[in-house]
């Protein structure tokens, strides 16, 4: 693998995390428990899809084939796609899609903490901008987690279940691969292994102060960075991509 | 419980160039914080903001709708309390 194949390789497992939590987070839009919390929830999606149009633009030209950020969108097929598996997860109810939020952004934040350093100007200035944004996305999953742990017996069994369900792909933000081993000995990529204690910690500290439990489970379930994906990605690119293929000259 | 109502917040701004709050409108909330955080995210999406004050909407005494003649129909006739009676130079230019 050449270090250009590495980068393209990782633009892609940033972009498409981005993306594909985006999408599931848009499956929202109208159907939010309250409108202000509908509103909130599609806020974050836009900035995650907004996240996610930045990097694909770059893989796009670090690939040098011509292909624009909607071609690597909507023309990819699930093998093609490299975003951790937790971001495919379906959004369940509310207390589900807070769950994964909140595993996820606590994780991003972190990620974009370190990419910020990054010796390739692009990742430590869309690391900088994007931060902003997730600060504010891990706030507010962390609050939803604190009120519905800490709420009542129903809402404490809406988020113990998914966060137990769900532990299983947070193994795979931490999983290291070739493209990792190429970017970090040139000081592109961030090393993984150095978020994944502080990421414990937040998780642990929030999870017992939300009263729920930490799941003991530690069978890491991994293959998205690897293009192997659980079975739901493929129903979110059926959605989301039979526009653009249906009719491929459409603008909008 | 499921189907009670979080409490009702009013909503007021400061935009970039605005000196005061301005009433927006209202939203629910279950406390203070997350009337805040709900606000920053329904009222100040296209950039509408720099500050953010949420009252309580039980907290706000308002007069009473049927007590408008008494309350203002008085200043209407006391045309002299407004200041258009006074020539102004030109120099001095829009006041």
């Amino acid at each position: 693998m050449t270090e250009q194949d590495a980068l393209f390789d990782y633009c892609l497992r940033i972009g498409d995390s981005s993306l594909i939590i985006g999408h599931r987070l848009s499956e929202w839009c109208g159907h939010g428990p309250i409108l202000e919390e509908d509103i909130a929830i599609i806020n974050v999606s836009l900035d995650l899809v907004g996240q996610a149009r930045s990097v694909l633009d770059y893989a796009g030209k670090i690939e040098g084939k011509g292909r624009s950020e909607d071609d690597l969108a909507y023309l990819r097929d699930v093998a093609f796609y490299r975003n951790h598996l937790i971001c495919e997860q379906p959004n369940g109810d509310y207390g589900r899609t807070i769950v994964r939020q909140f595993l996820f952004d606590s994780f991003h934040y972190l990620f974009l903490n370190e990419l910020v350093n990054s010796k390739d100007d692009f990742f430590s200035g869309y690391a900088e901008k994007s931060l902003k944004e997730v600060i504010y996305h891990m706030q507010h999953s962390t609050k939803w987690m604190l009120r519905m742990g800490d709420g009542t017996e129903e809402s404490h069994r809406r988020v113990q279940e998914p966060l137990n369900d769900l532990w299983r792909f947070t193994g795979e933000f931490f999983a290291v691969n070739e493209v990792d081993k190429i970017l970090i000995s040139n000081g592109i990529a961030v090393d993984l292994n150095k978020i994944k204690p502080k990421w414990k910690q937040y998780v642990r500290e929030i999870i017992e102060d939300a009263t729920l439990t930490l799941p003991t489970n530690d069978w890491e379930q991994l293959g998205g960075k690897e293009g192997r994906h659980t079975e739901h990605l493929g129903f979110i690119l059926a959605e989301m991509q039979f526009l653009p293929r249906a009719y491929p000259d459409a603008t909008w | 419980m499921a189907n009670e109502n979080w409490p009702l917040w009013e909503v007021f701004i400061r935009s970039r160039q605005g000196l005061n709050h301005k009433h927006v409108g209202s939203l629910r909330a279950a406390d203070q914080e997350m009337a805040i955080e709900n606000a920053r995210d329904v009222y100040t999406r296209r950039s509408e903001g720099v500050s953010i004050w949420v009252v309580l909407s039980a907290n706000v005494h308002a007069s009473n709708p049927s007590d408008k003649g008494p309350m203002f129909d008085p200043a209407e006739d006391k045309v002299y309390r407004h200041p258009t009676f006074y020539d102004i130079p030109d120099e001095i230019g829009h006041m």
